[in-house]
C-alpha cells in the first residue's frame, strides 16, 4: 500500500478553542479509510483544513510524497482532492450533463458536447448507475444526486474522495448501492475517506478507521482490529454515558389524531398528501422516512408554523386543524426543530435569554411590563446544572457553544413547561454519543410522565431503540406503521422506498 | 506569499470599542486633506470648530441647539436597527412629525400652554409613525423592502410640506415667503439662558432615557431583540413577527416624528420649507456608530452636534460649503462600515503553492 494521502501533526485553533490539536493519519491509495469521532472532535474542521478552507496552524500535509500548502478549496483540488458534502451543490433546475458541467474546468466556449456526454456517459456505465443525463436534477431522487456529485468529482479526475456522512439522506438500500460504487471505486485505484457515525456502516465498508477525539488522532485501526463496541469505547473514551431503561408505554387514548391533512408548498407540490397519523398518550412514536419526504411540513404544522390545505386535526374530541383553538393547543406542543441554529436559537443572546423564549410572558420571569432579570438568571442557572450544559462565562452568546449543548438548550427550555406533545425533528443529529443517550433519556423520561411524543430521525436504530411504534413515510403519505420488536431493518427500509407493506399492525 | 481572508469566530470588544473611534479619526485625516485643498490648515480648522461648537455658552448652546434633533432622529433609526429593520425615512418622519404639530398648533385653539404641548406631542407622534407605519404594513404583510419604501416617502414628506406653506397654511402676511404663520406662545417650548436652547433637548434626554429601559428591561424589548437576533427563531417561538415589525416601525417613525415636533416647537416656531437640513440622514450616521445603544445615540448626537455647529464656523471663516461637513460625515460612515469588515474578518498572509 502506497499511502496518497499523508497527514502530520496537524494543529488548528481559533480564538480561545482548540478545533484540532494533534491529528496525524494516512490514507493508501485503493483504501476506504473511515473517520470516527464524536461531535466536536474535529472531524469538519479536519475536512475544511484538507478541502484548503483552513490553514493549519501547525503540521504537514503531504499528496503523494509532495509537501503540500492549500489556500483555497481550489488548491485541494488541483490536487485531486474532491469532496461530496451533506447538502449538495446542484442546480435543481437544470439538467444532470449541465450541473456536471459546471463542476468542471477548462471547458472552451465552443466545446464539443457529445463529447462530453459520451465521456459522462462512460461513467454512469461503468458504475451501472441509473442516470439520464437529460432529466432536471429536481426530479431525481435524493439517491441519484448523490451520484452526480460523485460523478462531478470523477470528471475532476479526483484520486481522494471526502464523503460526509454521505448515508445521512439515503433509504437502507441506496446506501447499499452507494457502497458498491465506492468499492468500485477502491478497486480503480482512488482513495476515500468516509465520515459516519453510524456503527454498522463503518463495519462494513471501512478498510481502516482512524479515531478522532477532542482534536487528537486516538488511534487508526485496520479491518480486523475492530469491532462495534471496541470503536465505540474509544469514540467515547471515559465520558459518562446516562443509563436509562426503555419501558413500553401503551394507552389506548388517542391524544392527537390527524385524519387526511394535505399541504402544498411553495412550489404548489404537496408536502403531505392525504396524511393520517394517530398519536396514543405517553407513547414515543417514530416516524422513518428518507430525509425530504414531509417529515417537516408534518412537524411544522403540528407546531403552528404552516397552514393546512385539507384535513383534521383533532386533539382529544377537539378539532384544531384551523381555528384558533388551535393555537392555545399549541402552546402545548414543544418542538425541537431540526435546523437548530436557523430556528432554534437567538444566537446573538445569551443562554438565559435563550432559555425564556417560550415562556418570557409568563409571569414567572416578569413584574408588569418589566423583565424580571433575576428570576431569568436562576431559571438559567438551574437549567444549566440540570441539563449539564457547558457554557461559558454569564452572558455569553448561545452562538458560542457547541452544538451538543446548543441541543440542550432548546430541549431544557422545550420541556420546561411539561409540554404534553413534543415533536422532535432529527433531536440527535450531529450530537456526540454522550449527549444523544442524553436526549434519548429525557424523551423516554418525558414518556414515562405521560408526554406523547412525536420521534422523526433519520437513524433506524435510534428509531428502534426508543420508538413504541414506528410510522412510516414515503412523498408526503403514510405509508404503514410497524412494531419495532418485530420488525427488520430490510421490511422499513422498503417502506421507506414506497412499497406498501404485506402485514401491517 | 498570498494574502487570505479569514473569519474571525470571536471578535474582541476591544476591537468593536475602538472601531467607532478609529473611523472618526481616519476620517478626520482624510477630511484634512479636503481642507489642505481648500486652502484651509485643517488643524486650525478643527481647532476652530472645537472653539465655537464648545468654547462659549453661545456656542454650546447651538450645539445642543443640533444635538437636540439628532437624538430623537438617532434613536428612531437605532430602535429599529435593533430589529434589524433599516428605517432610512427618519427625515421624511420629521418632516410629517413638525406638520402635525404645525396643525395643531394652528389649527386647534387650544390657549393652554400644558393642553397644546401635549396634544403636538401625540400629533407628531403619530404622524411620524403612521407615516414609518406604512413600511412596517408592507414589510409585515408583503415583505415590501422597508428600505425603499422609508427612502421614497422622505420625498413625498417633504413635498407634502412643501404644497402646504406655498399653498394653504402659508402666512398671508408673510409677504409669500413659504412658512405658515408664527405660533402663538402657548405653542412653544421654554427656552433658556437667553439662547435657542429650548427644552426640547431635556424632552430627548428623557426619550433616551425611556428607550434604553424599553429595550433593556422590558419585555417588549426583549422580543424586539429575539426578533433582530433570529426572526426564524422568534417566529418558531410563537411571536408574532408581523405586529412586531410594524409596531416597531411605527414607533421608530414616532420619535424621528418627535424631532419635528422639537424643531418647530422649540426653534422655528412656524412650519418652514428646509426645516431640517438632513437630521434624518445624518441620524443613520449616529445609529451606526452607536452601535445601536440609546446612551450611545446620546453621545453621538452631540458629536455630530459640535460638528454641525464647527461646520458653519468654517463656512463664515474660510467660506468653505456647507458640504464639507456632509462630506466629513459621508467620510464617517465609509470608514465606519469599512471598519466592521476588520472586526469580523482578519487578514492573514500566508505561504502559496505553485499551482498544479
Amino acid at each position: 500500500m502506497t499511502d496518497f494521502l499523508h497527514i502530520k501533526n496537524i494543529r488548528k485553533t481559533f480564538p480561545g478553542v482548540v478545533a484540532l490539536d494533534d491529528v496525524s493519519f494516512s490514507v493508501a491509495r485503493a483504501e476506504i479509510h473511515t473517520l470516527l469521532g464524536e461531535n466536536g472532535a474535529g472531524k469538519s474542521t479536519l475536512m475544511n483544513v484538507l478541502t484548503g478552507l483552513y490553514h493549519p496552524d501547525r503540521g504537514e500535509i503531504s499528496i503523494a510524497g509532495e509537501r503540500v500548502h492549500f489556500t483555497s478549496p481550489r488548491d485541494s483540488l488541483a490536487y485531486g482532492i474532491g469532496m461530496v458534502h451533506q447538502h449538495f451543490m446542484l442546480v435543481p433546475a437544470h439538467s444532470v450533463f449541465e450541473n456536471i458541467l459546471l463542476a468542471l474546468e477548462n471547458v472552451p466556449n465552443f466545446f464539443n458536447r457529445k463529447k462530453y456526454q459520451e465521456k459522462i456517459q462512460n461513467l454512469i456505465d461503468e458504475f451501472d448507475l441509473d442516470l439520464d443525463l437529460d432529466t432536471p436534477v429536481w426530479k431525481l431522487s435524493i439517491g441519484a444526486q448523490q451520484w452526480i456529485e460523485l460523478i462531478k468529482l470523477l470528471m475532476r479526475d479526483c484520486q481522494l474522495l471526502i464523503l460526509d456522512e454521505p448515508t445521512a439522506v439515503l433509504t437502507p438500500q441506496e446506501a447499499d448501492r452507494l457502497f458498491a460504487v465506492l468499492r468500485r471505486l477502491k478497486e480503480q485505484g482512488k482513495s476515500i475517506i468516509f465520515i459516519s457515525h453510524k456503527m454498522r456502516e463503518v463495519m462494513e465498508i471501512s478498510d481502516r478507521v482512524t479515531i478522532l477525539k477532542k482534536g487528537c488522532s486516538l488511534e487508526t485501526l485496520n479491518r480486523g482490529d475492530f469491532d462495534e463496541s471496541r470503536l465505540a469505547s474509544l469514540m467515547i473514551g471515559q465520558d459518562k454515558i446516562p443509563q436509562w431503561q426503555k419501558t413500553l408505554q401503551m394507552s389506548d387514548q388517542v391524544v392527537l389524531d390527524i385524519q387526511g391533512l394535505s399541504v402544498r408548498n411553495e412550489r404548489g407540490l404537496s408536502d403531505l398528501d392525504n396524511f393520517n397519523l394517530s398519536l396514543k398518550k405517553g407513547e414515543i412514536l417514530g416516524i422513518a422516512g428518507v430525509a425530504g419526504n414531509g417529515q417537516k411540513a408534518l412537524a411544522e404544522v403540528l407546531t403552528g408554523l404552516k397552514n393546512t390545505n385539507q384535513g383534521r386535526i383533532m386533539a382529544g374530541d377537539k378539532d384544531i386543524t384551523n381555528s384558533n383553538a388551535r393555537y392555545s393547543y399549541i402552546a402545548g406542543i414543544a418542538h425541537i426543530p431540526e435546523d437548530r441554529k436557523t430556528i432554534g436559537i437567538a444566537p446573538d443572546m445569551s443562554i438565559d435569554d435563550n432559555l425564556i423564549m417560550k415562556s418570557f410572558k409568563s409571569g414567572l420571569f416578569r413584574n408588569w411590563i418589566f423583565q424580571n432579570k433575576r428570576a431569568i438568571r436562576r431559571n438559567a442557572a438551574e437549567k444549566i446544572a440540570q441539563f449539564a450544559i457547558k457554557t461559558g462565562p454569564d452572558g455569553t452568546p448561545v452562538r458560542y457553544l457547541s452544538g451538543g449543548n446548543i441541543q440542550k438548550v432548546i430541549i431544557a427550555r422545550e420541556l420546561s413547561e411539561h409540554p404534553a406533545v413534543l415533536v422532535a425533528l432529527y433531536p440527535t443529529r450531529g450530537l456526540d454519543i454522550g449527549s444523544a443517550e442524553y436526549v434519548h433519556k429525557v424523551i423516554a423520561d418525558g414518556a414515562h410522565r405521560g408526554m406523547s411524543t412525536i420521534l422523526i430521525a433519520e437513524d433506524l436504530d435510534e428509531l428502534l431503540k426508543l420508538s413504541d411504534r414506528i410510522a412510516v413515510m414515503f412523498r408526503g403519505k403514510l405509508i404503514g406503521y410497524v412494531d419495532p420488536r418485530k420488525t427488520t431493518r430490510e421490511e422499513i427500509g422498503l417502506m421507506m422506498s414506497g412499497e406498501t407493506p404485506g402485514a401491517t399492525t | 506569499m498570498k494574502l487570505v481572508i479569514e473569519r474571525r469566530e470571536i471578535s474582541s470588544a476591544l476591537l468593536r470599542f475602538s472601531a467607532p473611534i478609529a473611523s472618526i479619526a481616519v476620517a478626520l485625516f482624510v477630511a484634512g486633506f479636503l481642507l489642505l485643498a481648500s486652502g484651509v490648515s485643517p488643524l486650525a480648522a478643527y481647532k476652530e470648530i472645537i472653539i465655537e461648537s464648545l468654547g462659549s455658552l453661545y456656542g454650546l448652546s447651538e450645539t445642543l441647539v443640533k444635538t437636540t434633533p439628532l437624538i430623537f432622529a438617532g434613536l428612531g433609526v437605532s430602535l429599529a436597527f435593533r430589529m434589524q429593520i433599516w428605517n432610512i425615512g427618519a427625515e421624511g418622519q420629521i418632516y410629517v412629525g413638525a406638520m402635525g404639530a404645525t396643525w395643531v398648533a394652528l389649527f386647534s385653539g387650544i390657549q393652554n400652554h400644558w393642553l397644546m404641548m401635549t396634544a403636538m406631542f401625540f400629533a407628531a407622534f403619530f404622524c411620524g409613525g403612521l407615516w414609518a407605519g406604512v413600511a412596517g404594513f408592507l414589510r409585515a404583510r408583503w415583505r415590501v423592502n422597508e428600505v425603499i419604501v422609508t427612502l421614497l416617502m422622505n420625498y413625498i414628506a417633504i413635498l407634502w410640506v412643501d404644497y402646504l406653506i406655498y399653498g394653504p397654511w402659508k402666512d398671508p402676511k408673510g409677504f409669500n415667503f413659504p412658512l405658515t404663520a408664527q405660533f402663538g406662545d402657548a405653542a412653544r417650548l421654554a427656552e433658556y439662558f437667553n439662547t435657542r436652547m429650548h427644552s426640547g433637548f431635556f424632552l430627548a434626554l428623557f426619550c433616551a432615557l425611556l428607550l434604553y429601559l424599553f429595550i433593556e428591561r422590558t419585555v417588549w424589548g426583549y422580543e424586539i431583540k429575539v426578533i433582530g437576533s433570529n426572526q426564524k427563531a422568534a417566529q418558531y417561538a410563537g411571536m408574532n413577527t408581523g405586529i412586531a415589525i410594524f409596531f416597531v416601525l411605527f414607533l421608530s417613525g414616532a420619535i424621528a416624528g418627535l424631532a419635528g415636533f422639537s424643531e418647530v416647537a422649540g426653534l422655528q416656531h412656524r412650519l418652514q420649507h428646509g426645516l431640517s437640513p438632513g437630521y434624518g440622514y445624518t441620524a443613520i450616521i449616529i445609529a451606526w456608530l452607536a452601535k445601536r445603544s440609546a446612551i450611545g445615540v446620546v453621545i453621538v448626537s452631540f458629536l455630530m452636534g459640535v460638528l454641525l455647529v464647527g461646520g458653519d464656523s468654517l463656512q463664515l471663516l474660510w467660506q468653505l460649503p456647507v458640504a464639507f461637513v456632509y462630506a466629513f460625515q459621508g467620510l464617517i460612515l465609509f470608514f465606519l462600515l469599512a471598519s466592521d469588515f476588520f472586526i469580523i474578518y482578519r487578514v492573514k498572509r500566508v505561504k502559496g503553492i505553485a499551482h498544479a
